[in-house]
């Protein structure tokens, strides 16, 4: 009997692997996609356009591209470093997801409940901190290995930055384990339900003992510096370094550098939002007056489905003419089914996630293509001299405020 | 086999490969690159024995920052890759004896040490009680700790500047 309840449990962890591996891989793809459109727009341009109805099937071609050019290995490379640097660097980044929970909720495959992460240990934060500080191999192995003064330089430029801004990044953290006692993600997120004043929701941005603010900027910052994207890629500034690590890198091998680049970012905004802004707690409180607040999934893609439909049906080619209505129909009758009375308050914990996660991933596209990449000296400067800092005196005002309560 | 002893093999087997493959290797990283495999089944180990903390946090310390810096270290300096060279006189007639009795010795002592070889349960909240530990009943040594490597690091700095004038104020220009 025993036997058989360990292999069910087996059997629904593989497939939640499965499942979210398919659905991070998507979201990835379509990450940069919307990367390159925020920045288009942000910019004056339009972005992909062509390949599908606004450059929706982008990614696709953008994949199968990858995989038909050609895999050129430069002479007096290190073969085994060279090959398993871009692997090292995708699959950390994706196992560091399975940590994430996605709402309180349980869902049931083949009958056995079972809640929406995959690996629910009592120590996740710091298994997240430890697979991204493995990460850093990834990047110096990978400029190392290639036998190439620009890659050398590129990879050495990024283990010092994530070797620096690590720091930062834990410390940053501190505050908010000594706010909730434990290391578990679920139950940090527990510890910020409740409202103040009625109102104002107790996430750790905004808890009453101490609020987040400054671990909430130094979290921000290093995090933008770990996962290597401007304004700090010194990594890979193209104007010195060409490309940085991945100079010699072409083809699929590539394509795992860029997976575990975008991989990384999401894992990076999941935790910003559980950490900082409540995780999957709706920001407004269930009293009556704010009961329509659980219609507001619904409604959104009700809205959207609308929009697209509209938009849809006079676009300037017959593909999206039909595309688009189509995808707008699937969007209602997801609307549909989420003000379902059984699916109304399992799909509350989910999108208000998925919400702040994409607003904390608009905000990282936003710095990307606003601010101007910072000089590596500044780099350096900035992370010993102000964010270290920073980030200690959260943790010794955020101790003392504690103290106090008590 | 249960399935605890057959990945305590796979682990112990990585392990002990890893280690002897940091000196077969002739090249710094590959050596280094070896260590840290070593690392990473000891965190294995450590998941298997159900302490996840201390797993994680040998991740963290020592695959994550002591070793980064061993390879950032090897990166900069460009080491190559070493010579061999026969044994001096000193290892073959006092080194090569003196290992043999150290293993001799660890696998007597193991072998009589009454080990248990059926995992024991941990009590709950390990994290909570090891902290506790740290900073309650043994701070005055922990704090003692810090300040010994405090003075590590001056001593390092002082040791890299000698010789040096302190660099201007704005740092360096210095590309690394």
């Amino acid at each position: 009997m025993n036997d058989t309840i360990a292999r069910s449990i087996l059997v629904v962890s593989l497939v939640k692997v499965v499942v979210l591996l398919f659905l991070v891989l998507t979201a990835v793809a379509y990450l940069v996609w919307f990367e390159r459109k925020v920045a288009a727009h942000i910019q004056g341009r339009w972005g992909p356009y062509r390949v599908g109805p606004h450059g929706l099937l982008q990614p696709l071609a953008d994949g199968v591209k990858f995989l038909l050019k050609e895999d050129a290995t430069p002479a007096g490379v290190d073969r085994f470093l060279y090959f398993s640097a871009p692997l090292l660097t995708m699959t950390l980044a994706i196992s560091a997801i399975a940590m994430i929970p996605f709402g309180p909720a349980s869902i049931h495959i083949f009958g056995i409940a079972t809640p929406l992460v995959i690996a629910n240990i009592s120590v996740g934060l710091l298994a997240i901190f430890a697979i991204t500080s493995v990460g850093v191999y990834g990047v110096a192995l990978g400029g190392w290995s290639s036998n190439s003064k620009y890659s050398l330089l590129g990879g050495l430029r990024s283990s010092a930055q994530m070797i620096s801004y690590e720091l930062s990044l834990t410390l940053s953290v501190v505050g908010i384990l000594l706010l909730a006692g434990t290391f578990n993600l679920s139950e940090l997120i527990m510890r910020q339900d409740g409202y103040t004043w009625g109102h104002l929701p107790k996430w750790n941005l905004l808890n009453p003992t101490f609020p987040q603010i400054l671990g909430f900027f130094c979290y921000f910052v290093a995090a933008i510096a770990e996962t290597n994207r401007a304004p700090f890629d010194l990594a890979e500034a193209e104007s010195e370094l060409v490309a940085g690590y991945h100079t010699e890198y072409s083809s699929f091998k590539f394509a795992m550098f860029f997976l575990g680049e975008y991989a990384s970012m999401i894992t990076v905004a999941c935790l910003a939002s559980i950490l900082f802004l409540g995780g999957w707690l709706s920001p407004f409180p269930q009293t009556p007056g704010l009961d329509w607040t659980r219609y507001l999934p619904a409604g959104v893609l009700a809205v959207a489905g609308v929009a697209l439909i509209i938009h849809g049906v006079r676009y300037i080619n017959v593909f999206g003419r039909i595309a688009l209505p189509v995808l707008g129909v699937i969007l209602g009758a997801l609307s549909f089914l989420c003000s379902q009375p059984g699916v109304i308050d399992d799909i509350q914990g989910p999108f208000w996630f998925l919400a702040k996660v994409l607003f904390v991933l608009f905000v990282y596209v936003w710095v990307r293509w606003t601010l101007p990449r910072f000089r590596y000296d500044q780099l350096m400067r900035f992370g010993w001299k102000v964010l270290f800092p920073v980030a200690l005196l959260n943790v010794i005002l955020t101790s003392l405020a504690v103290v106090m309560r008590k | 086999m249960t399935p605890q002893l057959v990945i305590f093999l796979v682990l112990a087997a990585i392990a002990i490969a890893g280690a002897v493959n940091v000196i077969l290797q002739r090249h710094p990283i590959h050596s280094a690159i070896s260590l840290i495999s070593v690392m990473i089944a000891l965190a294995g180990l450590f998941l298997l024995l159900e302490s996840e903390f201390i797993a994680v946090v040998q991740i963290i310390v020592y695959a994550g920052a002591i070793m980064v810096l061993f390879v950032f270290v090897i990166m900069l300096l460009n080491a190559g890759a070493e010579e061999r060279t026969n044994m001096s006189r000193m290892a073959r007639y006092a080194g090569v004896p003196l290992a043999i009795f150290l293993l001799i010795e660890l696998a007597y002592q193991i072998g009589a040490a009454a080990l248990s070889m059926t995992p024991q349960p941990l009590a709950e909240d390990v994290t909570r009680r090891l902290s506790m530990l740290l900073f309650q009943d043994f701070v005055f040594p922990f704090e003692l700790t810090s300040i010994l490597i405090l003075i590590a690091i001056l001593g390092a700095l002082v040791l890299a500047q000698r010789g040096e004038s302190v660099p201007a104020k704005g740092g360096p220009k210095t590309i690394t």
